[in-house]
């Protein structure tokens, strides 16, 4: 059992949850990821680790309420416990030499790219963040961000806070603006992140990704988190989840995501029946 | 006067056309009546020609001719002298090929049914007396093991029984290993794995869940933190792909991942469980295997209308039990052999819609000694499938492996040891199981986790000589 420490609302949907797990805690590493399970009947799902306290022995976790397992997740409150939750799992992220990057975070995606940009600050690297939302309700971790970037640019689809329109647009402004980037950190959504890594490709510039497929174990025993990777197999949960951008297969992932869309669907609407009809 | 009978006293079993639409076990144990009478079958031979079937010791003999005289608890506590798992042992152990091969019996008719009396010894103690508690006099020397498997709990068992501090480490949130997530229900029902879980934790065995060594916690670290030895029982849990167009269209699964979600995560149980599991009208399974058999079996019961098992080479050159071809082929499973796939067909948004097949023919013999299968020219064609479940095979996790400097293994990932101990290329760590051996049995593992036990116990004791 792992207790939740702290309980924050980022926005309406997600949440964040700082908890108490010493054994995930000294040994993390940004790019790394947690399997957790909410209770005896709940599935095992990968968090990537969005921050960590080595003395305290705790992991910072950030997620959205997207389906009954994230909601039963974010029903839990401060005190309470999570049953299972092991970790720290795949590879912690390997930046190489870098002198400038260009840090980009797509919705929920920003709190994965967050221990990034971090990390990347604390090596001496100079860093241009850029993190994009659909509205401005859905904006997370701004001031954070701020904090470890050298500038922080924000956008939302519908131009209701800072640039209108996608991070693509502003990563190419900002390459054609004569920003020299030898490295481009892009987690968020799958198409943003082949959107993005298509865009650095014409450039030359290094891009790493962060996948989040299926997964069951989280280390390489399901072989669920199947990723085409320079038309090799690749596990995403032992030889990731960070991949180089431009060689990953974004069509195959973005199928591979949709296998099970109507159980989620389903899991979802009995869950919430079940607590509409507690009320 | 022994009972002379030619066969094997019958084991109850499940109905075939209802057990493959439910997940409850297939053979449904003999009674009382029927033990005794079976037991009357055994000769007790004096030079004991079972036991030398057996990985794991069991006094064979010494235990038949109890249940013979009814004396059921007694043959249970026998058997447990060297055995920890016998309600596992007696279900999956492939007697066959171990202790009945050797049964006198077996000359002129069937062997004595060694495993069902286990197996029943084992039940009735657990439906009928409460669990052991045992006091051991501790010697508060610390030992760590890697996975909470038949090789795990075995070493861990008998370490305990020698006064060692036994910490299991297992990265799953429930222990067992292969016999949790692996084996499914209707073969080894999970409540029984438990149970004889809890009695190796009787013996004062600790086990931590949610502990990926290598991961949360390094081998080397182990040392670190006051563990004089660890054997390493972490099994086969890679699983191998063919290889062939089509593998990562939707609806194909690792027998690893299917059986996984169904085993470990009840996903036969959804929506009352939240893991789901996807079963197509028509599956088709690849290999050969139990592990073959298994998730064929359980695809079966999961709806499936037609459930076709792929393997290359014949019947006679499958590696799956007898007994588990016997069942599957009851339950309706389609057996079709000297088959290979050559590639998955999918649907333009990237479901499974049909396996292409070559039809094989037998050539010389390969380095294994079995007959080298050869395509046959101008046979492909494809079946209907939506659901390809690939069981062709699992090798060791590298997990350990990367992150223990100086821990040699062989190219295909398996730990190199020393036969007899299990020591490995580190004084203090041992290894067991499958991640010795490649994918084997559980009884296997079993024995080289109770010999590696043996072994710490020796090297511990001779460490602290030196050190004196």
């Amino acid at each position: 059992m792992y207790k939740i420490v702290k309980k924050k609302e980022l926005n309406s949907d997600v949440k964040l949850m700082v908890v108490d797990a010493p054994f995930v805690a000294r040994k993390a590493e940004p790019g790394q990821f947690v399997m957790l399970r909410v209770n005896e009947t709940g599935e095992r799902i990968p968090l990537t680790i969005a921050d960590y306290d080595r003395e305290k022995g705790t992991i910072t976790i950030i997620f959205q309420e997207v389906g009954k397992t994230t909601k039963l997740l974010g029903a839990l409150e401060e005190g309470e416990y999570i049953l299972d939750f092991a970790g720290p799992l795949g590879k912690a992220s390997h930046f190489g030499e870098v002198k400038k990057a260009a840090v980009i975070g797509g919705g929920l995606g920003t709190a994965i790219a967050y221990p990034q940009a971090k990390k990347l600050n604390s090596l001496g690297v100079s860093v241009d963040t850029i993190i994009g939302f659909r509205n401005k309700g859905l904006i997370i971790l701004e001031e954070e961000m701020r904090e470890v970037s050298d500038r922080l640019f924000v956008t939302t689809d519908d131009g209701s806070y800072g640039i209108g329109g996608f991070v693509s647009d502003v990563l190419k402004n900002l390459i054609e603006e004569g920003n020299k980037y030898d490295l481009v950190v892009a987690i968020g959504p799958l198409v943003m992140m082949k959107v993005v890594s298509n865009l650095t490709k014409e450039y030359g510039i290094k891009t790493i990704v962060s996948m989040n497929p299926v997964m069951i174990d989280g280390t390489g025993m399901c072989g669920g988190c199947r990723v085409t990777v320079g038309g090799k197999t690749m596990f995403a949960c032992v030889d990731g989840p960070d991949f180089d951008g431009h060689q990953v297969d974004f069509d195959e992932a973005i199928r591979r995501q949709a296998m099970y869309k109507d159980e989620e669907k389903q899991s979802l609407k009995e869950h919430e029946c079940k607590l509409e009809g507690t009320v | 006067m022994p009972n002379m009978s030619l066969t094997k006293v019958k084991m109850p079993e499940q109905n075939p056309n209802e057990r493959n639409k439910n997940f409850k076990e297939v053979a449904t144990g003999y009674t009382e009546e029927m033990a005794i009478e079976e037991a009357k079958r055994c000769l007790e031979c004096k030079t004991k020609p079972c036991m030398k079937g057996c990985p794991v010791n069991i006094q064979i003999p010494e235990f038949i001719s109890l249940i013979a005289e009814g004396k059921f608890e007694e043959a249970y506590l026998k058997i447990t002298e060297t055995n920890s798992l016998p309600a596992i042992c007696g279900r999956v152990c492939p007697q066959e090929s171990q202790c009945e091969m050797y049964c006198v019996r077996g000359k002129k008719g069937e062997p004595v049914a060694i495993g069902r009396l286990e197996r029943f010894a084992a039940d009735w103690f657990m439906v009928n007396r409460k669990p052991k508690v045992h006091k051991i006099k501790k010697n508060g020397i610390k030992v760590a093991v890697v996975g909470s498997g038949p090789a795990g709990l075995t070493c861990a068992g008998d370490l305990a029984k020698m006064g060692y501090d036994v910490t299991i480490f297992e990265a799953f949130h429930t222990p067992g290993g292969v016999l949790t997530y692996g084996i499914p229900e209707f073969r080894l029902p999970k409540k029984l794995v438990q149970a004889e879980i809890d009695n190796v934790r009787n013996l004062g065995v600790k086990i931590m869940t949610n502990m990926v060594i290598g991961k949360s916690i390094t081998v080397e670290e182990l040392r670190d933190e006051g563990y004089e030895a660890v054997f390493i029982g972490s099994g086969a849990g890679l699983p191998s792909f063919m290889g062939i167009p089509g593998e990562n269209l939707n609806g194909v699964y690792s027998a690893n991942e299917f059986l996984t979600r169904i085993n470990l995560m009840k996903a036969y149980m959804y929506p009352e469980v939240d893991t789901p599991v996807k079963v197509a009208e028509n599956v088709a399974v690849v290999g050969g295997g139990n592990v073959a058999m298994d998730a064929a079996r359980s695809a079966k019961r999961l709806g499936a209308e037609k459930v076709y098992i792929v393997y290359r080479r014949s019947e006679k050159e499958m590696p799956a039990r007898v007994e588990e071809v016997h069942h599957a082929k009851e339950e309706g499973i389609i057996f079709k052999l000297l088959t290979n796939p050559t590639r998955i067909l999918g649907t333009d948004d990237g479901w499974v819609k049909g396996m292409e097949c070559v039809e094989m023919e037998l050539g010389e013999p390969d380095e294994s000694g079995r007959r080298r299968p050869v395509p046959k020219k101008g046979s492909e064609h494809v079946i209907d499938v939506g659901t390809v479940i690939i069981a062709i095979g699992q090798s060791p996790n590298p997990l350990i492996k990367s992150t223990t400097p100086g821990l040699e293994t062989h190219k295909w990932g398996g730990i190199i040891t020393d036969e007899e101990t299990g020591v490995t290329s580190i004084p203090w760590v041992f290894a067991g199981g499958d991640v010795v051996t490649g994918a084997a049995t559980v009884i296997l593992a079993m024995g080289a986790g109770k010999k590696a036990a043996a072994a710490i116990d020796s090297y511990i004791k001779q460490k602290a000589e030196k050190d004196d």
